[in-house]
């Protein structure tokens, strides 16, 4: 669809002059370090062009001067609001690399924490979505239990953002004392919570007019352009990397997909992204549940953990399931104990690639909520 | 389709694409001028309907060597994965540009140039990503020396106290 295409569908002929206005890189609604050049047609959108590498620090040229264990706190980095995830992920790949097969009880310690910072994440993406579109009250909500999940971690390894804690061939520390009582309670906890961020803000009458209908991202259009996980998903479908490519031990564990189905409005749009993740944040608690339950009683956590890492010579790509997407490490090695090649495969970036396609022919307004839609996380747009 | 099946149906369909195959990687190394048709084949046929385009990866064989592109295809379809990689002279390094295809590489294919300084021919917007439009030299490049000064601000070099 052309932009005057867009524009008489969504809003009638407008005629006014048309006017560049620059959006970011400071300012709070785009999350980040953004730039939004936006050529704008009376208040309506008419072409915007995202510019990126504000937040550039170098990491894959970096990750090329470090050792493998020494590139995992540059993962947390990347990804700030999921660096669990990213030390999960690139862990699983120098391991794949190296063929290490790690003890069960460090396969389930990975994921309990992997889905402990899915909901952390998530939490984050559903607040500051309220925020965007105006509702100021729910991101202190889904704040308040945030922290909750951050005090978990806290205890488990001394940090609240940056871990390091997923090593290659193991994990940094074992799980404390009680660590599967206080993970139950947050969980018994949590759960009615969920009801109550849909009570205050999924099915607010004002978020569902700012959100639904707006910026529909068609399946064809979020294939080709290779979106992942709620972003995919809330376009209708069903694609999970835990399930259709499973990695770790999530084959081991029952949790339903959830996708966009278009209750609010039509399937793919803001709203739809928006509830895939709140309904993410209940199979999380499904998949944390079992394994608590299913967790080995002992075991050295860092028997596996490698001596020296010298992978042998070779190239890999893998992949696994962020909780913005599919987050991918090709890594070329030379055999030697630093990588030759790192390339960081980030879903923002790609997720944020599509923004210019869907939000094209809306009002400035809206393009806040489309953007708060997608989730991005500029850390790892810009590595 | 298992890689195997797929290297011959390429084999017949286009006998002097492939340069090299390497079984264990699944991975397929074509030379760049038969580049789009190959894409082409790959995206549109049923067979093997490669329709997402999981990473694309610049890299650097070494200082006076080639440079090269590596390129992650995935069926949602049927499931299966393929790479193939382009190299190209580090001195005139051309790979066409299959961003019509799969509008992944636009944005992968501007960050490859901007590392690399492989020129994408038929992007539609081939410009700087990452790095600030005026930066000198292509950083990822193993023979990428660091400069002294960017708008007369001198870089750091010594390490001593922070490394």
């Amino acid at each position: 669809m052309t932009t005057s295409e867009a524009m008489r569908k969504n809003f009638g002929v407008v005629e006014a002059e048309e006017m560049v206005l620059n959006m970011g890189p400071q300012h709070p609604s785009t999350h980040g370090v953004l730039r939004l050049k936006i050529r704008t047609d009376g208040e309506i959108v008419s072409h915007i062009e995202p510019i990126i590498g504000y937040l550039h620090r170098c990491f894959e040229k970096h990750c090329e001067n470090l050792t493998y264990p020494q590139v995992i706190p540059y993962t947390d980095r990347c990804d700030y609001l999921a660096s669990m995830n990213n030390n999960h992920i690139y862990a699983l790949t120098v391991e794949k690399l190296m063929g290490i097969e790690v003890p069960e009880r460090v396969e389930y310690i990975r994921v309990i924490m992997a889905e402990l910072q899915r909901i952390a994440s998530h939490l984050m993406a559903v607040g500051a979505h309220g925020l965007d579109t105006g509702g100021i009250t729910p991101i202190t909500y889904t704040f308040r239990d945030r922290e909750r999940v951050l005090d978990l971690f806290e205890y488990t390894c001394g940090a609240r953002l940056l871990y390091n804690y997923i090593w290659i061939g193991g994990v940094s520390h074992d799980l404390p004392l009680n660590f599967v009582q206080y993970a139950t309670e947050f969980l018994d906890y949590f759960e009615p919570m969920i009801t109550e961020y849909n009570r205050l803000l999924t099915f607010n009458k004002i978020f569902i007019e700012r959100s639904a209908d707006i910026g529909v991202l068609p399946p064809d259009v979020a294939i080709n352009y290779g979106a992942s996980g709620p972003v995919l998903r809330g376009s209708g479908i069903q694609w999970d990397l835990r399930r259709d490519d499973p990695y770790s031990i999530y084959d081991r564990f029952e949790f339903d997909i959830p996708v966009g189905k278009g209750e609010m409005g039509t399937v793919g749009d803001s709203w739809d992204r928006y509830f895939v993740r709140v309904r993410e944040m209940e199979e999380s608690v499904k998949i944390l549940r079992q394994a608590l339950a299913r967790l080995p009683k002992d075991g050295d956590v860092r028997a596996a953990v490698p001596k020296k890492v010298r992978p042998p010579e070779g190239a890999i790509y893998f992949r696994g399931e962020n909780p913005r997407g599919e987050l991918g490490f090709y890594i070329i090695s030379d055999g030697s104990p630093k990588p030759y090649r790192l390339k960081m495969r980030s879903p923002a970036f790609v997720n944020l690639s599509v923004f210019s396609e869907i939000a094209t022919g809306w009002m400035i307004a809206d393009i806040i909520s489309i953007l708060g839609s997608l989730d991005i996380v500029l850390g790892e747009i810009d590595r | 389709m298992e890689f195997p099946e797929i290297v011959k149906q390429m084999e017949a369909a286009f006998p002097e694409a492939a340069v090299s195959v390497d079984e264990t990687a699944c991975c397929l190394l074509i030379v760049p001028e038969r580049w789009p048709a190959v894409a082409e084949h790959l995206k549109t046929d049923p067979g093997t309907a490669f329709d997402v385009l999981m990473c694309l990866t610049g890299y650097d064989r070494g200082p006076g060597e080639l440079l090269g592109v590596a390129y992650n295809l995935y069926s949602m379809e049927h499931a299966h994965k393929l790479e193939i990689r382009i190299e190209t002279p580090r001195d005139d390094s051309v790979i066409p540009s299959v961003a019509h295809l799969w509008r992944t590489a636009d944005w992968h294919e501007r960050e490859a140039y901007d590392m690399f300084g492989i020129t994408f021919d038929g992007h539609p917007d081939l410009r700087r990503m990452l790095l600030p439009d005026d930066w000198e030299g292509y950083p990822l490049r193993k023979d990428y020396q660091t400069p002294d000064f960017y708008h007369g601000i001198p870089i750091p070099k010594d390490k001593r106290g922070w490394e």
